[in-house]
């Protein structure tokens, strides 16, 4: 029973600074927060709150000249801070897969959807051409993408979003990792393909035991998907709870002011100048 | 794809057809009287009664647009004329001065390219460090410095003082290395600068990051992704400087006494030689859009948005 | 902030010292007659060919003429015409401009293609072009440049008519409540008056190169006037006994061009204007 009790991604006293000519300023500070095995948890947060600061410093992919980080981030008890890049890039992908906001932008747009997505297995592993491309059409068909082979052979600019979203879920789900980052997959989608996508990621954690870290400023997704939220503001935790508590009795100032400008039904009876 | 390229090719004719009609204007409009420079030339004091059959002979006297007509069909078959001055053929000066020129444009391009991709890119990927300093030097005095001097300074110092190289002449690829090196530095310069821009650029894009979230080697990133999407902006720019490659291979020609076309095209403006300039014009004319034509080709292959906008999958 | 403005303190540095040596460059053009030695097309055959000496400070070229002489002289040429082309070039191109962005429609379509014609074909063919159908001489270099420059200002004067064709309408609404005289002082002027600078200083530098350019190839300037690239055909001869003759000129050459466009790159950092 213990080991359901651990947490497979830890992160403890994460401290991030950057150094600039006029002095150092703290990115974030404080962040504490682990996630069990197959639990979402949530990370709301404005923009420039630190929630993408956070998320690459778990990636250690930070500017390693003028960025200073202190704490621990451990996967699997393994510490991360601080890991050679060599070792660290064995991680990226494979245990630890990365979800971007905008696909489209995402893929290089020179190569093949299946290029790419060949490319990333055989980073990892060491199968060849025609294994990596089952292995891809495998995973595809498994999320239910339509005709996985015609759609390796599409380049990125020929997709939707959605699509392409779904591709690259797919994409971070083939190897197999312990924690997949996903940093607001829905926010540049519309709502069919937002469903599709939160469906595929609740499949994933459901199949694999997948840890995920779901970050958004969306409340909707948030409430949709997460177990446990924490939220962010100007680089620390304001509130950590479970998702029910958070939405029902939040306790930070900050909690209860973003759940109170959700657009709801009853929008009229809220003043246009509402600020944060 | 197919259709793509068939269309590109097919643009080309009315756009030389409207080179041809510029050229023919042009002629038209010189104060040269083509019976008159023909006979001064020659050295004979003509008669009006010469000149009005010269004229004749020439087509002169017949309307405008039957002159062009004549003028396009004699194009198709390589028939530029007789040259004022030598009153050979111009197509055979061109075609025994040709090979020369064509030598010393291809051997500055590719000492262009070779030199100018692994600056260009390096001096991106490692901004402000010492080799970008210096090709942001280089670009600057490539660009500054006039060509002609340049390729004096060459010649002072390698083939006078060290007596390394030959001063002028063909044959031995020693004969090439000055004028190609001297063509070739301002463009250096531009495309070392354009792909630099570019990769600085680039390195700014979303898939560079989500490559180095999947685990990739930076090397991998850099070489592969990085390089095949910044090379584009610098291959554009390749195909808009041609002009400046023929150019500058007049001048260069003119410093090394190669014996090229520019060289030859030079002479033929101080004499007036109209025939001959108006095959040069063409010519020109010619070159640069079949090199915007390659240029387009090979964008298409490093780039497939260009060719495949139109089929999209849903 | 500290970097941004170190970067515009550098710049302004370079501004400030092309500008000076442009202003000395300007003096030298108009103080020549005074400050040169002796007559710079005197000819003087028992003098020709020497090394350096008091009467003659940078020697004599074949013809016994004194180079440091020439040298000031060819300064008058070059920056002279350059102001001359840069003059001509930018009231032909205010004129179409004008028209163009006042009148648009076919005319300003007509305009514009025109312009961009010519602009398709290099403009140092166009120039030999220009030469080879009314013959060499510095009058016909100088036309050909002025007909290859006009369209770079014509392009930056159209656009400052268009944007201000537009404020009137907005004028009209009464929205911004400022005069039409007002809105160009304030926003439109201060935009195009850096941009024609830069044009300006860039296009004198690229002016001196290739008039020096045509005028070495025998196309230009017509001896015995002194000018540095016609200064350099002459030279060539004797580049193993009096290599200066060679290399003087060309250093000026190379001088007033790296000062031009070192001026119009600082011009664009400091401004942030696009270079063409």
């Amino acid at each position: 029973m213990e080991s359901k009790e651990r947490f497979i991604l830890n992160v403890r006293d994460l401290h991030v600074e950057v150094r600039t000519k006029e002095g150092s300023f703290k990115l974030v500070e404080d962040i504490n927060f682990g996630i069990k095995k197959g639990e979402i948890l949530g990370l709301v947060g404005e923009s420039g709150s630190g929630k993408t600061v956070t998320s690459m410093s778990i990636l250690q992919l930070h500017d390693r000249k003028n960025i200073q980080m202190t704490g621990s981030i451990t996967l699997h008890d393994r510490e991360l801070n601080g890991l050679k890049n060599k070792d660290m890039r064995k991680i990226r992908g494979k245990d630890i897969a990365f979800i971007m906001q905008n696909p489209m932008n995402a893929f290089t747009p020179v190569f093949t959807i299946g290029h790419q997505f060949i490319e990333t297995i055989q980073a990892h592993t060491s199968l060849n051409k025609k294994e990596a491309r089952e292995l891809a059409v495998n995973v595809m068909e498994s999320v239910n993408l339509p005709e996985p082979e015609k759609l390796l052979k599409h380049y990125p600019f020929q997709l939707s979003g959605g699509m392409l979203q779904r591709v690259m879920i797919a994409m971070a789900a083939c190897l197999k990792p312990s924690v997949i980052i996903a940093d607001e997959p829905t926010t540049a989608l519309d709502l069919h393909s937002q469903l599709l996508v939160l469906r595929l990621l609740e499949k994933i954690r459901v199949e694999h035991g997948t840890s995920i870290l779901l970050i958004s400023h969306d409340l909707g997704v948030i409430s949709e998907m997460a177990d446990h939220v924490i939220v962010m503001k100007h680089g620390k935790i304001v509130e950590t709870a479970n998702v029910l508590e958070l939405f029902d009795n939040p306790q930070h100032e900050y909690t209860k002011k973003l759940l109170r400008t959700r657009p709801t039904l009853y929008s009229e009876k809220q003043p246009y100048t509402y600020t944060l | 794809m197919g259709t793509y390229v068939l269309k590109r090719i097919i643009t080309i004719v009315p756009i030389f057809l409207i080179a041809t009609l510029v050229t023919f204007g042009m002629i038209n409009l010189s104060p040269v009287d083509p019976a008159e420079a023909y006979f001064a030339t020659a050295h004979i004091q003509a008669t009006d009664e010469m000149l009005e059959q010269k004229r004749h002979e020439f087509g002169l006297d017949q309307p405008l647009l039957i002159q062009y007509v004549n003028t396009i069909i004699k194009i198709c078959q390589f028939d530029f004329g007789i040259s004022y001055v030598t009153n050979k053929p111009v197509w055979d000066e061109i075609s025994s001065r040709l090979p020369a020129t064509i030598q010393l444009t291809i051997g500055s391009l590719l000492i262009a390219i070779l030199v100018s991709v692994p600056l260009g890119f390096l001096a991106g990927i490692k901004k402000n460090s010492g080799m970008d300093h210096f090709s942001r030097f280089l670009s600057f005095i490539g660009a500054s410095i006039p060509s002609f001097w340049l390729g004096y300074l060459f010649i002072f110092f390698f083939s006078v003082k060290l007596d390394l190289f030959p001063v002028e002449g063909t044959g031995t690829w020693k004969h090439l290395i000055l004028p190609s090196v001297t063509l070739a530095f301002p463009l250096i310069a531009l495309y070392t600068r354009l792909l630099r821009a570019s990769v600085l650029e680039n390195l700014q894009e979303s898939y560079v990051l989500f490559a180095r979230t999947r685990g990739f080697h930076e090397k991998m990133i850099m070489g592969k992704h990085v390089l095949r999407m910044a090379i584009s902006p610098m291959i554009t720019g390749l195909g808009m400087n041609i002009g400046n490659l023929l150019t500058g291979a007049i001048i260069v020609e003119a410093v090394f006494s190669w014996p090229g076309f520019g060289r030859y095209f030079i002479d033929a403006i101080f004499n007036r030689d109209v025939p001959v300039i108006q095959a040069y014009v063409l010519l020109a004319a010619g070159v640069f859009l079949i090199s915007n034509l390659i240029v387009d080709l090979v964008q298409m292959y490093i780039d497939p948005r260009i060719s495949r906008k139109g089929r999209q999958y849903q | 902030m500290i970097a941004k403005l170190q970067y515009q303190l550098k710049s302004q540095k370079v501004i400030v010292i092309s500008s000076f040596i442009l202003f000395g460059l300007f003096m030298i053009t108009l103080f020549a007659p005074w400050l040169a030695p002796n007559d710079p097309i005197a000819v003087n055959l028992a003098h020709k060919l020497q090394q350096p000496s008091w009467d003659y400070p940078l020697g004599t070229d074949h013809l016994g003429r004194c180079t440091f002489s020439r040298l000031l002289y060819g300064a008058r040429i070059s920056l002279g015409f350059a102001m001359l082309i840069f003059i001509s070039a930018l009231s032909i191109g205010l004129i179409i401009g004008i028209v163009a962005g006042y009148k648009g429609g076919w005319v300003d379509q007509l305009l514009m293609r025109f312009g961009d014609g010519l602009m398709a074909i290099p403009s140092l063919l166009l120039v030999i072009g220009f030469v080879g159908i009314w013959g060499a001489g510095l009058k016909q270099v100088i036309l050909g440049l002025i007909l290859v420059q006009w369209v770079y200002y014509a392009r930056v004067i159209r656009g400052m008519v268009l944007s201000l064709k537009e404020q009137n309408y907005i004028t009209a609404a009464k929205i911004s409540g400022s005069s039409t005289w007002t809105i160009m002082k304030k926003h439109i002027i201060p935009n195009v008056i850096p941009s024609l600078a830069v044009m300006g200083t860039l296009e004198m530098g690229w002016a001196i190169m290739n008039l020096s350019s045509m005028s070495f190839l025998g196309l230009g300037v017509q001896p015995p006037t002194p000018e540095w690239g016609a200064m350099i055909l002459e030279g060539k001869s004797y580049i193993r006994t009096n290599p200066a003759l060679m290399l003087y000129p060309g250093l000026m050459i190379m001088i007033v061009v790296v000062t031009f466009n070192l001026l119009g790159e600082a011009l664009s950092e400091r401004y942030g204007i696009k270079r063409r």
